[in-house]
C-alpha cells in the first residue's frame, strides 16, 4: 500500500482521528494552557512560568510527589521480589501449581476501586478485630495515620499486582532450557548455585521489564488511592495523580492543574525513556 | 538418597503454596462472609461464619446499585469499545505494516510514543474539548477509549502481521479482491489469536476504569465502578450493605475469569513481554 493509495489513508483514518482528538491535541493544548490563566473555558492572558513557579512552592504538591516516589520505590522492590518468588513456586512440579497461578493472578482482574473498598474493610475492621483478640495495639487505627495509610496502599498494591509480575517471570522462567538445569544438577550444582548461575542471569531481562512496568504503574496509581485512603488523613497519603484531579475538578484551577500534569508527564516519560535506553543497550550487548 | 529428599522438599513447597493461596483468597472470604451478616453481627466479629445467612443485604444492594442497569451499561461500553479498537487498530496496523515508507514509520512512532503520555496529562483539555461539542456521553467515551487503546493494540497487531507473508496479499489481489476484501477475508481471520489478546488486555482496563467514565458519563449511564463509588459513598460504614454490593460487583469478573482463564493469562503474558 503506497502513500498515494486511498486504501492506506482509509485504513488509517479512524485511529489517526481518535488519537489526534483524544491524545495529541489535548496534550498540546494542555501544554500551552499551562502557561496561561485558563479556567477550563477561556484563557485571558499568558502568565509565563507563574504556574510552574507556584507548584514548586506548594507544600501539598511536593508532598504528593515525595509520597508517590516513596510508594513507587517500595512497591517496585516488593512486587518484583514477590512476583519472582511466586513464579519460582508455581513453576516447580507441585500438584497445585495451576490452581495457585489462577488464585495469585485473580486480584488483577478486579478494578483498583473495588479492591480498595474491600481492603478498607480489612484494614479498619478485620485488623482491629484481630488486634483485640491477640491484644496488639499495632493493628488498631489503620488508615488513620500517614504511615498506616502508606503501608495499606503498599499491601493492597502488592496483593493486587504480584500475580501480574508473576506471569511475566513465568514467561521467562519457562524459556530456560530444562537440559541446562539437568546438566548442572548432574555436575553437582546445588539448588542455590543453579539459581545464582543459571536461573537468575536468564531471568534478568524480566527484571528490567517488570521493574519499569511496576515503576510507572506505581507513579500512575489513582483508583486504589481514592478508594482506600481518599488521600487522608489531611491529604497526607495523596499521590500525584489524585492531587492533579483534585486541583482540577475540586479546586477548579485548570491551568494550574495542567502545569502539574505537565510535570507528571515529564516524570513518567523519563522513566519510560530510561527503560527504552536500557533495553537498546542490552540488545546490543546480546 | 537425593530423590526422597527432593520429594520431601516438594511436599513442603506444596503445603506452603496452599497456605499462601488461602492467604491470597482471604480478602474475598472476608468480603463474602461479612456480606451475609447483619450490621450488629459485623460489629461483634468479622472473622467467623455468619450465624444465619441473611440475603437481605444482597437484595438491598442489588436494588440500590440498579445492578442490571449498571451491568448493561458496563457490557455495552466495554463491548463496543473493544469492537472498534479491534477493527480499527488491526486495519491501521495492516496499512502501516504493508507500507514501508518513511511516513508509515513516522505514524508508527507517533502511536507508540503516545503510550508514554499518562491520562492525567491530557485529561483536563480532553474533557473541556469534548464538553464544548456535547460529546460527554457514551459514544464520546467509546471514541476516547479508541484513542487511548489503539496504541498498544496497533503495536501488537503490527508485530503479528510481520509473520503473515505478503504472498497472501498478492494472491488475493490477483484473484480480484480489493484491499478491504483482502483484509477482511484473508488477513483478519489470521489475526484471531492476537485479536483475543488485544480484546483481553483492553477489557481488563476498560471494564474497571473509574476516572474517565466519572468525568464523562452522568449518573443515569453509570457503569459498575461508577455506581459502586456512589453507592459506597452513600453507605459508608454500613459494611453489611457495602460488602454485599462489592460482592455483587465482583461476580461478573469472576465468571469471566472462570471461562476464559487460559486466554486471559496467555494474553496478559504476551502483552507484557512484548
Amino acid at each position: 500500500m503506497s502513500n498515494r493509495s486511498p486504501w492506506f489513508w482509509l485504513f488509517l483514518s479512524p485511529v489517526v482521528l481518535s488519537l489526534l482528538l483524544v491524545v495529541v491535541v489535548p496534550f498540546v493544548y494542555g501544554f500551552i494552557f499551562s502557561f496561561t490563566d485558563w479556567n477550563g473555558l477561556v484563557a485571558n492572558s499568558f502568565v509565563g512560568f507563574q504556574n510552574y513557579v507556584q507548584l514548586f512552592q506548594e507544600a501539598e504538591f511536593l508532598n504528593s510527589i515525595w509520597f508517590t516516589v516513596k510508594f513507587a520505590v517500595v512497591t517496585v522492590l516488593l512486587l518484583n521480589a514477590m512476583g519472582l518468588g511466586l513464579a519460582l513456586l508455581v513453576t516447580r512440579s507441585i500438584r497445585s501449581n495451576n490452581w495457585l497461578r489462577t488464585i495469585f493472578f485473580m486480584p488483577n482482574l478486579i478494578g483498583g476501586l473495588i479492591l480498595g473498598f474491600i481492603w478498607q474493610f480489612i484494614f479498619i475492621n478485620v485488623f482491629s478485630d484481630i488486634g483485640n483478640r491477640i491484644g496488639s495495639e499495632a493493628l488498631q487505627g489503620w488508615l488513620s495515620t500517614t504511615s498506616t495509610g502508606f503501608w495499606g496502599l503498599v499491601i493492597l498494591t502488592a496483593w493486587q499486582m504480584a500475580g501480574y509480575i508473576m506471569i511475566i517471570y513465568i514467561a521467562y522462567l519457562e524459556n530456560i532450557p530444562k537440559e541446562l538445569i539437568e546438566a548442572a544438577k548432574i555436575d553437582g550444582a546445588s539448588s542455590v548455585q543453579r539459581f545464582k548461575n543459571i536461573t537468575f542471569p536468564l531471568v534478568a531481562p524480566a527484571f528490567t521489564v517488570s521493574m519499569f512496568l511496576t515503576l510507572s504503574m506505581g507513579f500512575k496509581i489513582y483508583d486504589q488511592n481514592l478508594s482506600l485512603t481518599n488521600g487522608g488523613p489531611f491529604n497526607s497519603t495523596q499521590m500525584v495523580a489524585m492531587e492533579i484531579v483534585r486541583t482540577a475538578f475540586s479546586d477548579n484551577e485548570m491551568a494550574y492543574a495542567q502545569a502539574k500534569a505537565v510535570i507528571f508527564f515529564l516524570i513518567v516519560a523519563v522513566i519510560a525513556l530510561t527503560q527504552v535506553f536500557y533495553n537498546k543497550k542490552r540488545e546490543v550487548e546480546m | 538418597m537425593g530423590r526422597s529428599k527432593e520429594r520431601r522438599n516438594l511436599l513442603g513447597l506444596e503445603v506452603f503454596g496452599i497456605i499462601l493461596g488461602l492467604v491470597w483468597l482471604a480478602p474475598f472470604y472476608l468480603m463474602i462472609v461479612n456480606a451475609f451478616k447483619t450490621k450488629r453481627e459485623i460489629f461483634s466479629g468479622v472473622l467467623g461464619l455468619p450465624e444465619m445467612f441473611t440475603i437481605e443485604n444482597f437484595i438491598q444492594a442489588f436494588e440500590e446499585l440498579t445492578f442490571l442497569k449498571s451491568l448493561f451499561n458496563s457490557i455495552l461500553i466495554s463491548t463496543l469499545s473493544i469492537a472498534v479498537i479491534i477493527l480499527f487498530s488491526s486495519m491501521a496496523a495492516y496499512a502501516l505494516n504493508r507500507n514501508k515508507s518513511k511516513l508509515s514509520g513516522v505514524f508508527f512512532f507517533v502511536f507508540v510514543a503516545a503510550m508514554l503520555i499518562p491520562f492525567q496529562s491530557v485529561m483536563i483539555p480532553l474533557i473541556s474539548m469534548f464538553g464544548s461539542v456535547n460529546m460527554l456521553n457514551a459514544p464520546g467515551l467509546i471514541f476516547m477509549y479508541l484513542g487511548f487503546g489503539c496504541s498498544l493494540s496497533i503495536f501488537l497487531y503490527h508485530g503479528a502481521l510481520t509473520g503473515i507473508p505478503k504472498a497472501l496479499d498478492e494472491a488475493a489481489i490477483i484473484d480480484g479482491a480489493n484491499r478491504f476484501q483482502l483484509f477482511w477475508y484473508v488477513i483478519f481471520p489470521l489475526l484471531k489469536p492476537i485479536s483475543v489478546t488485544v480484546a483481553i488486555l483492553n477489557v481488563i482496563w476498560i471494564w474497571n476504569d473509574y476516572l474517565l467514565p466519572s468525568l464523562v458519563l452522568g449518573e443515569s449511564n453509570a457503569t459498575i465502578p461508577l455506581k459502586m463509588f456512589y453507592f459506597f459513598g452513600q453507605y459508608t460504614k454500613q459494611w453489611h450493605l457495602a460488602l454485599a454490593g462489592l460482592s455483587i460487583a465482583v461476580i461478573p469478573v469472576i465468571i469471566f475469569y472462570f471461562f476464559a482463564q487460559k486466554q486471559i493469562i496467555n494474553g496478559v503474558s504476551e502483552g507484557a513481554v512484548k
